[in-house]
């Protein structure tokens, strides 16, 4: 898993990839933060709210070649002749695609910093609001995985998980237009709903459980879908 | 060292592969021959685990792959069809991380991989990117990475394919060398390339064996015509007519016309019989020169055409 994971880092880094992600998130963000800056507003909340959304776009890009490049090039069989585990390959290509994520967090820090050094305060919702948008960007980035192991395609890859990570997105929306007890389905399975708690500042265990758990599901489906496409490979 | 029992793989409603069984014993080369689309490559793939078959067995070093494959796959070493490269990286890396990948110890790593470097020959582009590679070091760099781990089998599906003629001699070479203290599967549908390197030869058509055997029993089973290539100079029509009346023959055939009144023929006999004195001295009577007179050896495809028609015949 080692051996795969830091081929994965060193493959994003040594292609534009990683950087220009990383250029395009902080770009975003920064124009985002613009606002606070010129009003004096010390508040970055919102801020994170936004920076979610960015990753709707940004996510899909980051993980389409993950499992489809493999696919493509020939290279799966390596991978699956090798004495590793698929879910050693899946779990360490996952865990890549997380680094680059977490590079883009570190650097984000910038910003709360900033608004520190200017006289904020560092409030509990500002840890609830980054740990939320931490578990929501590794949650979209499990999406994007299982995106990648369906297709040999990577465009197609990143639509798909583009497409989920929309629906993802507005499912609370239509929950609210809908009404009922799809409202409340929805409501439940929702990682947007719990992300705004944490941007309340409400650190709950069972929201942390449900973003790893969200996680390990779509991990898990997506070893599944590797593994019923070796059973009947034509 | 390797046993296959009636290994049978359907694609949904199409047969890959159906009951074939066969052994390989330490240390030997077998050959694995067919036309495109036999199902070398689906058997290969079962074998080294990369697909599951549908029914069926295959034993490794007395390992069943589907029970345990991690220890089968740390026996062996898989070159397939289009070498699993990425393009993205330098050969030391991705030596490195195949390595890795199969968990060799640190302690060695560099010894070995320095060591097959030196074997395959590509020591001196270590430090270039695969994707700039021509296609034989491509070939060469797939070849080096299965062989890592020191695996005791290996499998090559059509190692020389797309090489150059002299690239392809190298290979051969190596995987001879190779075969002295590894097993190794090797597929092909080139005859000459089996004779030269393999022991054994297992011929594979529509997913079935058609034949195991050496090369050599192969060769000398399937002819039961001798064929040769004549070249003759004197008017077509009287060369054929006194050909024809030699005995023993069985065909002749005239090719091309060279120059005038040069022909080539194509003749073929029983294969007990030397006709080649009395057509020399046939063609000396009449006062046609030969100019060229060669023994014409069987193909794959000869051979394996009389595969295929002889089982139809029993059938």
């Amino acid at each position: 898993m080692r051996a795969i994971f830091w081929k994965e880092v060193k493959s994003y880094f040594y292609s534009p990839i990683a950087y220009v992600l990383i250029g395009m998130f902080i770009l975003i963000s920064s124009i985002m933060f613009w606002p606070n800056l010129i009003s004096a507003y010390g508040e970055f909340n919102g801020n994170l709210s936004s920076m979610g959304y960015i990753l709707v776009f940004i996510v899909p890009i980051l993980t389409m070649r993950i499992l489809a490049e493999d696919r493509k090039n020939g290279t799966e069989v390596l991978l699956l002749t090798s004495p590793v585990k698929l879910s050693e390959i899946v779990i360490g290509k996952y865990l890549a695609a997380l680094f680059v994520f977490m590079v883009m967090v570190l650097i984000s820090f910038v910003y709360p910093i900033i608004l520190v050094i200017f006289g904020a305060a560092i409030t509990p919702q500002l840890v609830g609001g980054y740990v939320g948008f931490i578990l929501l960007g590794a949650s979209f980035i499990a999406v994007g995985v299982f995106s990648s192991s369906v297709t040999e395609n990577q465009i197609i890859a990143a639509i798909l998980g583009f497409v989920f990570l929309l629906i993802i997105w507005i499912a609370d929306g239509i929950g609210s237009m809908v009404g009922g007890i799809t409202a409340k389905i929805l409501y439940w399975f929702s990682l947007l709903s719990r992300y705004e708690d944490f941007n309340k500042g409400i650190l709950r265990l069972n929201a942390v459980i449900y973003y790893l758990s969200f996680i390990a599901v779509f991990l898990f489906i997506t070893i599944m879908v590797i593994e019923r496409r070796r059973w009947s490979k034509g | 060292m390797i046993e296959i029992q009636n290994l049978t793989k359907f694609y949904g409603q199409i047969v890959g592969v159906k009951n074939i069984s066969f052994t390989v014993e330490k240390g030997e080369v077998l050959g694995f021959l067919g036309p495109n689309g036999s199902g070398k490559t689906t058997t290969m793939n079962i074998i080294t685990g990369y697909m599951p078959s549908t029914e069926g067995t295959v034993k490794v070093c007395g390992y069943d792959i589907m029970e345990e494959p991690a220890e089968v796959k740390k026996r062996i070493g898989y070159l397939p069809e289009q070498p699993p490269l990425y393009m993205d990286m330098t050969v030391t890396d991705y030596l490195n991380f195949v390595a890795e990948l199969k968990k060799v110890n640190k302690k060695v790593k560099k010894s070995q991989l320095d060591d097959i470097m030196e074997l395959v020959k590509i020591t001196h582009v270590r430090k270039r990117l695969i994707r700039n590679l021509s296609k034989g070091y491509k070939q060469r760099v797939g070849l080096a990475q299965a062989l890592i781990g020191n695996p005791e089998v290996l499998v090559l599906d059509e190692p020389t394919v797309g090489l150059d003629p002299k690239q392809i001699i190298e290979i051969r070479n190596l995987i001879k060398a190779l075969g002295k203290e590894h097993t190794i599967i090797l597929s092909s549908h080139i005859l000459t390339e089996v004779s030269a390197v393999c022991e054994r030869v297992v011929i594979i058509h529509k997913g079935e064996i058609a034949a195991i055997d050496t090369p050599e029993n192969l060769s000398k089973n399937f002819r039961n015509m001798s064929k040769m290539s004549i070249t003759i100079s004197g008017p077509k029509s009287s060369v054929i007519n006194l050909i024809k009346q030699i005995y023993g023959i069985k065909y002749v055939e005239a090719q091309t016309e060279k120059e005038k009144d040069v022909v080539t023929y194509i003749v073929e006999c029983d294969k007990d019989l030397d006709v080649r004195k009395p057509i020399f001295f046939a063609m000396a009577k009449a006062g046609y020169p030969i100019l060229e007179l060669k023994s014409v050896g069987m193909s794959l495809e000869d051979i394996f055409l009389q595969v295929v028609t002889e089982e139809k015949e029993v059938n």
